[in-house]
């Protein structure tokens, strides 16, 4: 494996509200020999619903910001954010492709005195697991497999959509029925489970969560329903969002219908740490509203 | 040409029951007799009257051309796949209809544009190839230039100009990054006030400061 070693972009849910995501992510990817390096001072990605809904240009210069600070350290740029995936895949494909989008960009950031040039490449944390690391060098690290564990995978939306911007194509991928994430849940021993509505919305994104919080709640009470229905030990996701969604979407869903919703939420890293014999504590799993202890208990943890 | 809609409270106006037997030169033109009623009569008879040419916003404006929404074909693929409209009276369909039609004053102040979550699978099975979220992005910029963004969406917009970040850190959140071995508060916009500063002279020039507050 040649040397890996990427600009770590943050974003906000994930060092603000679950620092278990990005401890998770820091701890995996130190084991697996990956070098990640702070971007100081990066900001809001700015999220792709709310900020380019109100207004385009923002969102086209604060997020070309984000990837100047990283090409000034001549690194990839890499999130765990699907959220911050989006707009970062999408400003980096549309400087390429559209003239008048990479003029903008260049008069904008030469008034803070930055400047991108489209030399390096934004990249999610499951593309880097899966492309750059691979599932044949990952098996190598699973330590304690998590059998008997059934799964509900949740990809998520703007990992893979929209699909003419995203990478995924490039492993003869189908946007309707993916497979990568289910494969890198799989080498950790774990289940993958076949379940309704699988690829719907969590229900946070483009700015429902914030304006009108009832309908994101109940998008995110059928997918949480639907996982329940399958058997499912837990939902495992790959972004902030859907998993503030999920995690702290339950507690005011349980308020609002006065019944208990108690699917344990796991992010992606945090599935793989355990499988590489990190403790539930060392990747933050404890810092969840929902308790994840029944899942534990099912891979035999404390 | 005539054009029909269906939807939306100005076609509400125009869909008006006429009484006093007005009679018809074109017979084509002329409403089925209503199912419920064998006594169909001339005064019964709802009169669905349409939108005209002249009536329509003349120009489309670039955002939304380029999205391509003048291939809409109204089949409806988008609605079926909206998770939002599965639960609303959301109709993605109806919004890319009204957009075309000119009643986007309509759209512009209805809490509709707001409920499309971006999770864009409208965008990816569109027989069309229509770019039906970016289409919605660029409505929502123009509903928010003419004032009509969400009140609690105004409320997060500030914390980006206060703290360059959406969602902003808070105490119990330093202390469980501290818990896990991070720094109490993260290498971002946060830690650095010059970085703040270069993240606000962005949101002047690009307007955003003064779109919200």
């Amino acid at each position: 494996m040649p040397e890996l070693k990427y600009a770590f972009f943050l974003g906000c849910i994930m060092p603000n509200r679950y620092p278990g995501l990005e401890a998770s992510i820091r701890r995996v990817f130190e084991r697996l020999g990956i070098e990640l390096v702070d971007i100081k001072g990066a900001s809001c990605c700015p999220a792709p619903g709310v900020v380019r809904g109100f207004k385009f240009d923002t969102w086209l210069a604060l997020g070309s910001r984000n990837l100047a600070l990283a090409e000034e350290m001549g690194l990839d740029i890499v999130t765990g954010c699907n959220g911050c995936y989006g707009t970062l895949r999408d400003i980096w494909y549309e400087y390429r492709e559209n003239k008048e989008v990479a003029e903008k960009i260049d008069r904008y950031l030469s008034q803070v005195g930055r400047s991108f040039k489209g030399k390096i490449k934004p990249k999610h944390v499951l593309e880097v697991l899966y492309f750059d690391v691979g599932l044949e060098k990952l098996k190598e690290f699973i330590k304690r497999p998590l059998k008997d564990v059934r799964v509900a995978v949740h990809y998520g939306c703007h990992l893979l959509k929209p699909s003419d911007k995203r990478p995924w194509k490039e492993a003869k991928e189908s946007t309707e029925r993916p497979k990568f994430f289910d494969e890198l849940v799989e080498i950790t021993g774990a289940k993958s489970i076949h379940w309704k509505d699988k690829f719907m919305c969590c229900g946070a994104g483009g700015g429902v969560r914030s304006g009108v919080l009832d309908v994101a709640l109940d998008m995110t009470r059928e997918k949480v329903e639907n996982a329940q229905a399958a058997g499912a030990d837990c939902i495992v996701n790959a972004c902030s969002f859907c998993h503030l969604q999920f995690d702290t979407g339950q507690t005011e869903i349980s308020k609002r219908l006065g019944k208990t919703y108690a699917m344990p939420i796991v992010y992606y890293t945090q599935l793989l740490g355990l499988a590489m014999g990190f403790s539930p504590r060392e990747l933050g799993l404890h810092q969840n509203y929902v308790s994840v202890e029944p899942f534990l208990k099912k891979i035999g943890g404390e | 040409m005539l054009l029909a809609v269906l939807t939306g409270e100005r076609a509400r106006r125009f869909l008006i029951t006429k009484r006093g037997g007005e009679s018809f030169k074109n017979p084509d033109l002329r409403p089925l007799p209503r199912s419920d009623d064998p006594m169909t009569s001339a005064e019964s008879l709802v009169v669905r009257k349409t939108i005209t040419s002249e009536e329509l916003e003349k120009e489309l404006p670039h955002e939304l051309k380029v999205a391509g929404i003048e291939k809409c074909i109204q089949c409806g693929t988008c609605t079926g796949s909206c998770p939002s409209g599965r639960r609303t009276a959301y109709r993605t369909r109806v919004v890319i209809r009204k957009a075309l039609l000119g009643l986007r004053e309509d759209l512009l102040k209805s809490q509709d544009l707001w409920l499309c979550t971006t999770c864009y699978t409208c965008y990816e099975r569109c027989p069309r190839k229509i770019s039906i979220v970016e289409a919605i992005i660029a409505l929502r910029n123009m509903a928010a230039a003419r004032g009509f963004m969400l009140s609690r969406h105004k409320e997060i917009s500030k914390y980006l100009i206060d703290f360059g970040h959406l969602v902003p850190i808070n105490d119990p959140n330093r202390k469980r990054r501290a818990e896990l071995g991070l720094s109490e508060v993260p290498p971002t916009v946060h830690s650095y006030p010059e970085a703040l500063g270069e993240v606000r002279k962005l949101l002047e020039i690009t307007g955003f400061t003064k779109l919200v507050r």
